[in-house]
């Protein structure tokens, strides 16, 4: 496996380092990382999921809108900034791993590097009351 | 390949009888291909010693700068080569965001922090920013990336046939990980310096330095050993050297390097004027 871009090296050690969750993707939508916090929200340790496809990973956690329905993937902020090269706010429900529903906030954008590389992108979760 | 040390200081040069067998000069290597083709890595104030062995001559220069941090540009407007009309020159440099090289280079060599204006050297004079993928240079195979440091920084991977070097001279790979080495893939510099026969590489603190300078951009000698480890290297040269450490320290650091762990590879205590077979 080849080595990440700097940026998405610094961004996961920055992560590792906060105290909110936080999700980092690659261009494609795939999971490359979660920190400890996101791992406290979603249930699961991200030594036990591994990195996965944006399929998996947006359904995995089954979010549903505040409305009751499915939320698709592509209306999720992660896919909004990945797709639209833009900052994405919503809020849902999900199911965490560990069977727990939980109501979050989550904030997502874009990571642009030099030479307007996309290398992906961030999504910042709070849970809400 | 034959590669030299024409400065092997970090931050400030420092020049003395204290660090007369290590060097004084900041950042500057020379290395030389088959066909004598020349590239200089940085061009620290060891740079104005090298242009004095190639007055005069004909061939292109290719200088490869890492970043511009002074300690890494300072020697530019002292390289000789550079005041020859007839001399072709590139200087190849990280890219930035908001300003091409030459207006970046520029700022320090205009007045008033240098008599000579970069337009008005009278060499064949062409930069560029280096790009993305790889490129070839008077037969050598160029890899730069961007690398773990503050401003837009890169670290060289050459090769010219089966080897390579790799030059990262300003480098703290272990920035925000808790357990460094991390797995090759989140590591700065890993593709770089992968399986090299020489690794040119930052180990300015010691580790009770390095503590207190945590994000600064450089390495202590115990995690450039453990990036050595991690990526393969078959030689492992220290570099970059603290402008408070005289002689007698960077021994200490050595020696201690030496004792500390059983090393995959050659531990080479980097001091100006090396030579090395590639």
């Amino acid at each position: 496996m080849s080595q990440k871009a700097i940026e998405l090296i610094l961004m996961r050690q920055l992560a590792s380092s906060l105290a909110m969750p936080i999700f980092l993707v690659d261009p494609s939508g795939n999971l490359l990382f979660y920190n400890e916090p996101a791992e406290q929200l979603l249930g699961s340790r991200y030594d036990e999921t591994g990195e996965m496809s944006m399929r998996e990973w947006s359904t995995l956690f089954a979010p549903i809108g505040e409305d009751g329905s499915a939320v698709p993937s592509e209306a999720l902020p992660l896919s909004v900034a990945l797709h639209k090269h833009r900052a994405a706010h919503l809020a849902f429900w999900i199911k965490g791993l560990d069977g727990v529903s939980k109501k979050i906030g989550a904030t997502a954008f874009p990571l642009q590097g030099q030479g307007a590389r996309l290398l992906g992108a961030v999504g910042i979760f709070w849970e809400q009351p | 390949m034959r590669v030299a040390l024409w400065g092997t200081r970090g931050s400030l040069a420092a020049p003395g009888p204290e660090t007369i067998r290590y060097g004084g000069n900041t950042s500057c290597v020379e290395v030389r291909g088959e066909g004598n083709a020349l590239l200089v890595l940085d061009a620290g104030t060891g740079i104005q010693r090298l242009g004095a062995t190639v007055r005069g001559g004909r061939g292109r220069i290719d200088l490869l700068l890492t970043h511009l941090h002074m300690d890494h540009i300072q020697g530019l407007g002292f390289f000789e080569p550079l005041y020859e009309p007839s001399r072709e020159i590139h200087i190849w440099g990280p890219p930035s965001p908001t300003l091409d090289l030459r207006t970046r280079l520029a700022r320090y060599l205009s007045p008033p922090l240098f008599p000579i204006r970069l337009r008005d050297l009278p060499c064949h004079l062409t930069l560029h920013n280096v790009p993305p993928e790889r490129f070839e240079v008077g037969g050598f195979e160029v890899e730069a990336e961007l690398v773990c440091h503050p401003g837009s920084t890169v670290g060289y991977r050459i090769s010219e046939g089966n080897r390579s070097v790799a030059y990262l001279p300003d480098h703290e790979p272990a920035l925000g990980v808790r357990a460094f080495p991390a797995r090759p893939e989140w590591t700065s510099g890993f593709d770089l310096a992968a399986g090299v026969d020489l690794l040119i590489h930052d180990a300015q603190y010691t580790t009770e330095e390095y503590e207190d300078r945590i994000g600064w951009g450089h390495s202590a000698m115990r995690d450039a050993l453990a990036f050595a480890t991690l990526v393969g290297a078959r030689r492992f040269v220290s570099f970059h050297h603290d402008p408070t450490h005289d002689d007698v320290m960077l021994d200490r650091i050595d020696a201690v390097a030496r004792a500390a762990a059983d090393l995959s590879f050659a531990l080479i205590a980097g001091m100006e004027g090396a030579t090395f077979e590639v």
